[in-house]
């Protein structure tokens, strides 16, 4: 009796004191040395592995940090200047703040301001129709509201209005991880500096066309008449192609240029209501 | 057994309505919108401004790079000016448009309707006409033509091979072209051959027109060194690669060229206007299109003016039916839908196809079976399905691994397709994905 | 500006073969009825009603599933639910009693097919991972066949074992060959399904009947049956010849039991099976051994099943080794 329990007790000790021996000597052999603080870094990390840093995943991003001899160029924008104030003081390397920055749709031309004059009937997917023609209404640098964007975005931050059949970013979500800007056919998305209030001014129009067929497609295309450029007192207009384009660094947000633009193509979102305009309509009246 | 393409294929329902019409030429239109895109390569860049007065055949744009050539004016008139107007590429392109005036050609061409056996020229001298011609592949890739005759160093040309397959459903142009014009496309045929200096050519046409390989086989016996090759019909014998292997056995290795096995393919259309630019000199500026459809009412083939607006074609042909949904111009395989029939006739414009409101729409998608279909008709041996899938998730890596840019986007796949899914749309994305990637 | 005609715009191809999910879904159900026929000839009320009773709570279960939990749209009309309860009822004896035939419905539907996200996506055959699981949950309901009763519609069942089941207790009785033989139906019985078995492998001539017609309609092609059957036949024609006592000649093994049944309607679903033609055979080629392995080395009289789910399992495998060749690509 004894023996028939003894033998599989011997057997399978022995067994167990062979493998761990031979585990011990592998696990030495094979050991990769890594850097703690890789794993400390990217717990501070988000951990959306968006690739917004230009690394693939948080790993990478905080495998470079922690090996790289100069920070400044990293950047995290999901996590922010805060995160990477922190992640670097506990590195003790410096980072330099970078400005917040928030995905902007540079195209309006939604339903009532375009006019549908053929059908689409193919993928629901930008990339796809705008390799086959130039878009249901007719202009070639627009929107299609096929939402790419939206299903490239991990953090639910655009989604396709319904009623206007463009996308919609919302600024509180948008971490501007510039995959949208990346994937969208036509570059209509751009990240631009964010302001107090969620304050912006931009030119929502890419169209390169001259005047008349701009405006034939779509009633607030840009059609490069300068007149902004004259008013802005920050030269922070330009256009070129045909088309006007606000610098982000040097506006002020004045709203000078929203007041000419003769087809409304710039936009101004979150100001409060103008001043001005209330004894301009009461003399109206 | 005839000879074909072993990899692939299908049979789609032929439909060549219009394969008993005669030629016809269609009246000059008031104003021609004349596109300097209608080729491969660099647009041609153009030396006409507004208020210049041109005559049939004047060149009014010059080629603008190595892989480009020359545009002429398909009418005389006054250069209207040039905008910019969406054509059947789907695309806003510059147009040189020509207000029309009474017909008045260049003196340099010979319009009588003689018949000219006896070539002239020499290799050279046909490279240089072709391209003053504006001549290019006319199939409807629209690759210029004198850089095919221009054999790469170290490279042999051994075999002409005449594409008069015309494998997309529906297409007649080819097809009456042969009838009509056989003698003048034998000559093309020995003016390509002292070109690209071979001896022997062979023109493939598909047994579904019985009536051209009677009579190609009759003509060329007044010639040397040409042989009619009748092919079993099946689509896309008409691709380059596909026509090679079914006319000489040989494949075209992957991501080579034709020359790489010695073969240079030139499409019938192509070969007549050869024979038009360097026995009569006169320029590309007119070619034949084919007006069709299940519920037209005349089915034509037409001799049009480049720049002639497809709207005209249409209401020559008995007006646009009721309920048109969508204008194709090319076959239905691989032709494009035009958004506009405003859109101009192009070097390119092989057929007008129009498609009544029931069949355009495409159905639902559903999801993959895994029937296996779309592998057995790829005729490249690509796995369409699993193209699909990564081209939705944009992996790179995979896409290049299954092949995807060896795709001639026949369009196999997406006809065979059971679950009605837009393979083909997909495997394009792929490649636009993969070309993305390569550009960083 | 409104008078104007908008036209439609779409990436080519503009046409289609008119070829779809549906058409194919139905071709087969087709191809099923003769085999059906022969059934209710054989095994009567009994057989019509478990068939009927297994379509309509595959049917079922798919709808709920796909409305309930799924959410998607509603797959039913596709056709796919009906062809899984067809050949889960003609993989189970017609004296199952119906609850049984329920619970197996459950599982192929609700399992095998929509647990991985429905048709198109499901790895095994839902068909046969009911029939397995019913085979595991009762054996012993599994395993008693009616004897056919020829037109008799209503007459109660007589059961008894099958033609491969026959052979393999005789064997562990250590009987003869000869012996086991004089026990055994004639081959005309095995052609015409006047034979013990599931519901709907009885007949060959009824199951070849339905298999030409889907090679006609190009819903399948020879690949896959062929290498089955030829593989079972020369593999058991070789055993066979090594002992003439023990094993059975090669026409017993292809007629009895599920193996045309599975060889045609089973093995050959396009979802589970090989992308290319050389995938193909050596899918068939697989199923084939592994079906005279278990038949003639393993505890179960029948392998077929057992065997299609084991290769469906390495059908990725397959498509990934057997890739069409390229177009000029250097061989």
């Amino acid at each position: 009796m004894n023996e028939t329990i003894l033998i599989p007790v011997i057997v399978l000790s022995t067994i167990g004191v062979l493998a761990a021996v031979v585990l011990y000597f592998v696990a030495q052999k094979f050991k990769v040395f890594e850097d703690h603080r890789i794993d400390e870094v990217e717990a501070m990390l988000p951990g959306a592995n968006c690739g917004g840093c230009g690394y693939p995943g948080c790993r990478k991003f905080a495998q470079v940090f922690v090996e790289s001899d100069n920070a400044e160029s990293l950047f995290c924008p999901v996590g922010g200047n805060e995160m990477m104030s922190q992640i670097a003081e506990h590195l003790g390397k410096t980072v330099s703040a970078q400005a917040k920055k928030v995905a902007v749709i540079r195209c309006n031309g939604d339903c009532e301001n375009t006019r549908k004059l053929t059908s689409y009937d193919g993928p629901q997917n930008c990339r796809i129709a705008v390799a086959t023609f130039e878009g249901e209404n007719g202009c070639s640098f627009g929107c299609v509201g096929y939402g790419d964007c939206v299903s490239v975005c991990e953090f639910d931050a655009i989604i396709i209005d319904e009623k206007t059949g463009l996308p919609v970013v919302t600024t509180d979500k948008c971490t501007a991880c510039g995959k949208c800007v990346e994937i969208c056919p036509r570059d209509i998305i751009e990240l631009r500096k964010t302001n107090k209030k969620d304050l912006k001014i931009y030119v929502a129009c890419m169209n390169k066309d001259r005047g008349a067929r701009a405006k034939k497609n779509c009633d607030v295309a840009c059609i490069a008449c300068t007149k902004c450029v004259q008013v802005c007192p920050h030269d922070a207009i330009v256009i070129t192609d045909n088309l006007a384009y606000i610098d982000d660094e040097k506006c002020k947000l004045c709203r000078k240029c929203v007041v000419v633009c003769p087809t409304t193509s710039i936009i101004e979102t979150n100001f409060p209501p103008r001043k001005v305009q209330e004894p301009v309509s009461a003399v109206k009246e | 057994m005839l000879h074909t393409f072993p990899k692939g294929g299908i049979h789609p329902p032929e439909n060549k309505f219009a394969a008993s019409q005669p030629i016809e030429v269609l009246s000059v239109p008031d104003i021609v919108y004349i596109p300097i895109s209608q080729h491969l390569g660099v647009p041609a860049k153009p030396i006409v401004k507004r208020g210049d007065a041109v005559k049939i055949g004047t060149p009014i744009a010059e080629a603008a790079g190595f892989v480009s050539t020359f545009i002429h004016s398909s009418v005389a008139g006054v250069v209207d000016k040039i905008d910019k107007i969406t054509c059947a590429s789907g695309f806003p392109q510059d147009v040189i448009v020509i207000k029309t005036s009474e017909d008045v050609w260049e003196d340099s061409i010979d319009t009588s309707p003689d018949f000219v056996k006896e070539i002239t020229l020499n290799s050279e001298e046909i490279r240089a006409r072709v391209l003053q011609s504006g001549i290019v592949g006319m199939g409807g890739a629209t690759f210029p033509s004198h850089i095919k005759y221009q054999v790469p160093e170290g490279k042999q040309a051994t075999a002409l091979i005449i594409n008069g397959v015309e494998c997309e459903p529906y297409l007649t142009a080819d097809h009456r072209l042969m009838l009509e014009k056989a003698r003048e496309i034998c000559v093309g045929i020995e003016i390509i051959k002292t070109a690209i200096s071979v001896s022997h050519a062979y023109i493939g046409i598909e047994n579904n027109k019985p009536d051209a390989i009677e009579l190609f086989g009759t003509v060329v016996k007044e010639f040397q060194g040409i042989s009619v090759v009748p092919l079993q019909v099946k689509y896309p014998q008409g691709g380059e690669k596909q026509l090679i292997k079914a006319v000489t056995g040989k494949e075209v290795p992957a991501g080579g060229l034709p020359i790489d096995v010695g073969a240079i393919v030139n499409n019938v259309g192509t070969v007549y206007a050869v024979y038009e630019a360097v026995q009569k000199n006169k320029p590309l500026y007119e070619r034949i299109v084919t007006v069709t459809g299940k519920h037209v009412t005349e089915h034509k083939n037409f001799l049009v003016r480049i720049g002639t607006p497809i709207q005209n074609l249409i209401d020559a042909a008995g007006g646009m039916p009721e309920d048109t949904e969508k204008i194709i111009s090319g076959g239905p395989m691989m032709g494009k839908a035009i958004p506009f029939p405003q859109a101009p006739v192009t070097k390119g414009t092989s057929g007008i196809l129009l498609v009544p409101s029931l069949e355009s729409q495409r159905q639902n998608m559903e999801s993959c079976i895994r029937c296996g279909k779309c592998v057995s008709a790829c005729c490249v041996g690509l796995e369409p399905y699993i193209i699909m899938t990564f081209a939705e998730r944009g992996l790179v890596d995979e896409l290049l691994d299954y092949q995807v840019m060896q795709c001639i986007e026949c369009g196999s796949c997406s006809y065979v397709c059971p679950a009605h899914r837009p393979l083909l749309d997909f495997i394009r994305l792929g490649k636009q994905i993969v070309r993305k990637q390569d550009k960083k | 500006m409104n008078s104007v005609k908008k036209f439609t715009v779409s990436p080519s191809p503009h046409i289609h073969s008119g070829e779809s999910v549906q058409k194919i879904m139905y071709g087969v159900l087709y191809a099923l009825i003769p085999a059906f026929l022969v059934s209710v000839y054989a095994f009567g009320f009994d057989a019509l009603l478990i068939t009927f009773t297994a379509v309509v709570s595959c049917v079922l279960f798919e709808w709920l599933i796909q409305r309930y939990v799924l959410r998607g749209k509603n797959t039913i009309l596709d056709g796919s639910a009906v062809i899984t309860g067809v050949l889960l009822a003609f993989n189970v004896p017609s004296s199952l009693p119906l609850w049984m035939i329920v619970v197996g419905s459950l599982v192929a539907i609700g399992v095998a097919k929509m647990s991985f996200g429905g048709l198109g996506k499901n790895p095994f055959n839902p068909a046969l991972v009911g029939r397995v699981f019913l085979l595991m949950s009762f054996p012993a309901h599994m395993t008693q066949w009616p004897k056919p009763m020829m037109g008799k519609f209503f007459a109660d069942a007589v059961t008894g074992p099958t033609p491969l089941a026959v052979i393999k207790e005789g064997i562990a009785k250590g009987n003869s060959m000869t012996e086991i033989m004089a026990e055994f139906p004639n081959i005309s019985d095995l052609l015409l399904g006047f034979i013990g078995g599931s519901i709907g492998e009885i007949s060959a001539i009824a199951i070849i009947i339905g298999g030409i017609y889907m090679l006609y309609k190009k819903i399948i092609t020879w690949h896959i049956p062929v290498s089955i059957l030829a593989t079972i036949a020369l593999f058991s024609a070789v055993l066979h010849l090594v002992d003439m006592n023990v094993y059975i000649s090669p026409l017993y093994h292809i007629l009895t039991g599920g193996v045309l049944l599975g060889a045609v309607f089973m093995a050959t679903d396009m979802v589970t099976s090989p992308m290319t033609n050389k995938g193909m055979l050596l899918y068939g080629f697989g199923i084939g051994v592994i079906t005279i392995a278990i038949r003639t080395f393993g505890a179960y009289p029948e392998g077929i099943s057992f065997a299609i789910l084991i290769m469906n399992a390495c059908v990725p495998l397959i498509n990934k080794s057997f890739r069409p060749k390229m177009f000029g690509e250097k061989k």
